[in-house]
């Protein structure tokens, strides 16, 4: 047995069960404050992932976060594969943030790397097939019959005439002893993994009932937002707060390492607060970054060697001198989730509690710890849904979770830390500017036989606990989809080279992270070698994926889906690309016209190859997601930097796409038993290329720069 | 200053310039109407003025006294109001966090038009972004309320 040891199992206590982790005291003051608490206030079996009640519960208690890719459906399906519960009466919780959470491939309870389904397959189904296991044999023991003549089904334990709920099961289950080892089904058998299955979420998210980070409301809390410095690196020098402090309902204005934060009885007060606020600001030592200069840069820092990240052949000789050069560029980017980022705290004598919705929970629990001269476990974390992540709440610094602390520090009272759009747009951490360099050659028969790519880009990673991802000088997130691309490495000479700048800028993981900017890049110069070769985009890319059949055929799928090698509509034209990225191979062939100058997407086909496919509703549904945040990659968004400071605030200027400019999208997923793989970020990174090969077949214009623009 | 939401009324001593949705959120504490931009640009604060899409973020609750306000938790007591059920159905959130107000739009957009278009619907609730794109669910969701509406009328 892996993943769950014995020990972390079942530790019987009482009537109930107390079992593989400490439930803090602080949860149950959560949980009893709590408006409506779930019908199971006994904690029966079964262990940290699952609770059976009496009154028939069952709830699956998870150690990732939700924020939309689904995975509230997703493990409890795995658990309920072996289970064999009643599925409607299955409810979800986040787990508290515990060591018994950790990611089963990262020493951390976090939610990131598209890994929670795929790094959950075994554990969850393991949790579903020892509680079956306890059930069947408290059961056996009441009836006197061999657990072996028992079977399940939707909830009950059935030996010839006789029934027994689980709920009626689980106080006995609880006493008898974990099982050493449990029998996982043969995939041949599975009945749930593998069936659409629609959200467990939607009754909450649909009635405004589920409680976000934003909604927390706590007795006695105030709300506080803070008036964060212009450039990246500023810091407080002075401030006035008289004309704060007037404002009715202002209760306090103090400085905290991130500002100056205005607490109030109400958000509204808060904010109008911060705005009577004057802050001296010294703007630091990124007062003059400047993204029209740093794009200038990069292009010159892009035509000389960097550290290499792959190599193979012999690039420079086979390049000659007649190559094909091509430099892309991608903006920075925000991950704008609907939900402006937010942490609530509550302290108390004997430690604190914290709600936000969070992808980083050990990170966080740690980083309170240290503000508040705590251990982390006397830190509570509560996990909310999430309105959106994309990779923004999984925050290295913690930047929104130890501001909140900050704040709560100087205060008496629970206060719940509110960013507005501005501070989410204008406050760092994001997807980081890249100008990417290729150069190619072809031989006489049009086959590709030399490939030199220099990325300039920001480390993640550098300089934080994860630095230890950098190998050999490279931070994998910044090559990763080139340095690793089968089109590149299928090339007999190639070389990939990274030069990491470091502006000052905050960068972070964005939706698909390096891909979203190397699938561009190279998708779009693969694209550029099929044309210079004079062949057909699609039997070109077949060939050069002659070794990575399961990569052709993703893409062999969507374009006959697309109908590849058929005539598009009138005034329209279609583009394709293939990319691998986090276990899972996605292609998209896009249908696109221009009118009045602007380029609109009709119609994205996709196909996916994630391996085994737990709930193919929500695959689909990731797909449709990470094409239209791909669109508006693609097609919008962009943040600037003059004098250091963000030129662009909110939806206005930083536009991202509406549901007018949403594609028909198709979905096709590819039967297969491999590995899974995952699928919130793997639809992403071959949105802009596909978009802009398509527009280059319409208008025979290349645009090597994100956002596309014709003009 | 008295406001009527989703048939209750309240009495509220706040100031006059303070937006609706604050009200709403962190005076009588209806937290469903969601806080996304501040200035009417995405549409998560929509709620419903005497049947209208208003954005609560820039509209003062003193412009609203005396008319009826519904938001997502009174558009039915049981979640199965017909645009409810065909988000059930077409499995349309993903965060859900802007869903109260494109189910509040699309409510608004079906009482105007009961047989809308994608183009009526496109147009009707541009003004709804929904950062995880779950713009085609809402599209087919539309329809099937429309369709639920007309089987019940």
């Amino acid at each position: 047995m892996s993943g769950l040891s014995r020990r972390a199992f079942l530790k019987g206590a009482g009537g109930g069960l107390v079992v593989g982790f400490f439930v803090p005291a602080a949860l149950k003051r959560f949980a009893a404050a709590q408006e409506a608490p779930a019908a199971a206030t006994v904690l029966p079996p079964v262990n940290a992932f699952l609770r059976i009640g009496a009154d028939e519960s069952v709830t699956v208690l998870l150690a990732h976060s939700e924020m939309g890719q689904g995975i509230w459906t997703t493990l409890p399906m795995m658990v309920n594969e072996e289970l064999d519960a009643d599925w409607s009466r299955i409810r979800v919780e986040h787990a508290p943030a515990a060591v018994e959470y950790h990611s089963t491939v990262f020493p951390i309870q976090m939610t990131g790397g598209s890994t929670t389904t795929w790094s959950e397959l075994d554990r969850y189904r393991q949790v579903g097939a020892m509680a079956r296991t306890l059930l069947v044999s408290a059961a056996a023991a009441r009836w006197g019959v061999a657990a072996g003549d028992c079977r399940t089904e939707k909830g009950f334990v059935i030996h010839g005439d006789r029934r027994a709920s689980y709920g009626s099961l689980a106080e006995a289950a609880s006493k008898l002893p974990a099982p050493g080892k449990v029998q996982l089904k043969d995939p041949a058998d599975w009945k749930v993994i593998g069936k659409p299955t629609r959200r467990l979420d939607t009754p909450e998210k649909i009635t405004g009932r589920a409680k976000f980070g934003m909604d927390i409301r706590l007795p006695g809390m105030l709300t506080a937002v803070v008036a964060h410095p212009p450039t990246f690196g500023g810091k407080v020098k002075g401030f006035d707060a008289s004309a704060a402090k007037a404002v009715p309902g202002v209760r306090a204005v103090f400085a905290v390492p991130s500002g100056v934060a205005v607490a109030a009885d109400h958000f509204w007060a808060a904010k109008k607060g911060r705005d009577a606020l004057k802050v001296d600001w010294d703007l630091g030592p990124h007062a003059d970054v400047d993204t029209a200069k740093l794009r200038e840069a990069y292009s010159e820092k892009s035509k000389s060697e960097g550290t290499k990240a792959a190599a193979g052949g012999d690039v420079e000789k086979a390049l000659g001198s007649d190559a094909l050069v091509a430099e892309y560029s991608l903006p920075y980017l925000a991950h704008a989730p609907m939900e402006p980022l937010n942490c609530t705290v509550r302290r108390s004598a004997d430690g604190c509690e914290v709600w936000t919705g969070t992808q980083f929970q050990t990170v966080d629990q740690q980083r309170v710890a240290q503000i508040l001269g705590l251990k982390p476990e006397q830190v509570a974390i509560h996990t909310t849904f999430l309105g959106g992540g994309f990779g923004r709440r999984a925050n290295i610094a913690s930047d929104f979770v130890v501001e909140a602390a900050h704040v709560a520090k100087n205060l008496d009272k629970p206060v719940k830390v509110v960013w507005t759009r501005d501070d989410d747009i204008r406050g760092g951490y994001y997807r980081p500017m890249a100008v990417h360099r290729i150069e190619g050659s072809l031989d006489g028969r049009g086959n590709p036989v030399a490939w030199r790519q220099r990325i300039v880009s920001q480390s993640i990673v550098a300089g934080s606990p994860f630095a230890a991802m950098i190998k050999d000088g490279v931070d994998p997130t910044a090559v990763e989809g080139a340095s690793d691309s089968p089109y590149v490495t299928g090339i007999a000479n190639h070389r990939v080279d990274l030069h990491t700048t470091d502006p000052g800028v905050p960068v972070l993981w964005w939706r698909s992270v390096g891909h979203s900017h190397t699938a561009f890049a190279v998708e779009s110069f693969v694209d550029e070698l099929a044309h210079a070769a004079k062949r057909d985009p699609l039997e070109f890319r077949r060939a050069l994926l002659e070794r990575s059949p399961r990569v052709r055929a993703v893409l062999e799928l969507a374009a006959e889906k697309a109908g590849w090698g058929t005539p598009p509509p009138p005034g329209r034209a279609r583009g394709l690309a293939v990319h691998e990225s986090f276990g899972s191979i996605v292609s998209h062939v896009a249908e696109v016209s221009v009118e009045d100058g602007k380029i609109r997407v009709h119609r994205m086909t996709c196909a996916v190859d994630c391996g085994v496919c737990v709930n193919p509703l929500g695959v689909a549904a990731q797909m449709e997601s990470g094409v239209a945040f791909g669109l508006s990659a693609a097609l919008h968004s962009e943040l600037t930097m003059k004098e250091g400071r963000v030129q662009e605030s909110n939806f206005h200027d930083y536009p991202i796409l509406r549901i007018h400019e949403m594609p028909k999208v198709e979905v096709h997923i590819v039967e297969s038993r491999e590995k899974s793989g995952g699928a919130g970020e793997p639809g992403t990174p071959p949105v802009a290329p596909a978009v802009a090969n398509a527009v280059f077949a319409l208008t025979g214009k290349r645009l090597r720069e994100l956002p596309l623009r014709l003009a | 200053m008295k406001l009527s939401v989703n048939g209750k009324e309240h009495d509220v001593e706040v100031s006059d310039d303070m937006p609706l949705l604050w009200v709403l959120r962190d005076v009588i504490g209806l937290t469903g109407t969601k806080f996304g931009c501040g200035m009417a640009q995405c549409g998560a604060c929509t709620v419903l003025v005497d049947g209208h899409p208003v954005r609560s973020c820039v509209r003062p609750a003193s412009a609203v006294a005396g008319k009826s306000v519904t938001t997502i938790e009174g558009l039915s007591a049981h979640g199965d109001h017909p645009v409810q059920k065909a988000w059930t159905e077409a499995d349309v959130v993903q965060c859900g966090y802007c869903q109260s107000g494109q189910i509040l739009a699309a409510v608004a957009l079906l009482k105007a038009k009961p047989k809308p278009t994608d183009a009526d619907i496109d147009a009707a609730m541009g003004g709804n972004l929904c950062r995880c794109g779950t713009y085609q669910r809402i599209r087919n969701a539309v329809h099937r309320a429309a369709e639920l509406m007309g089987e019940r009328s």
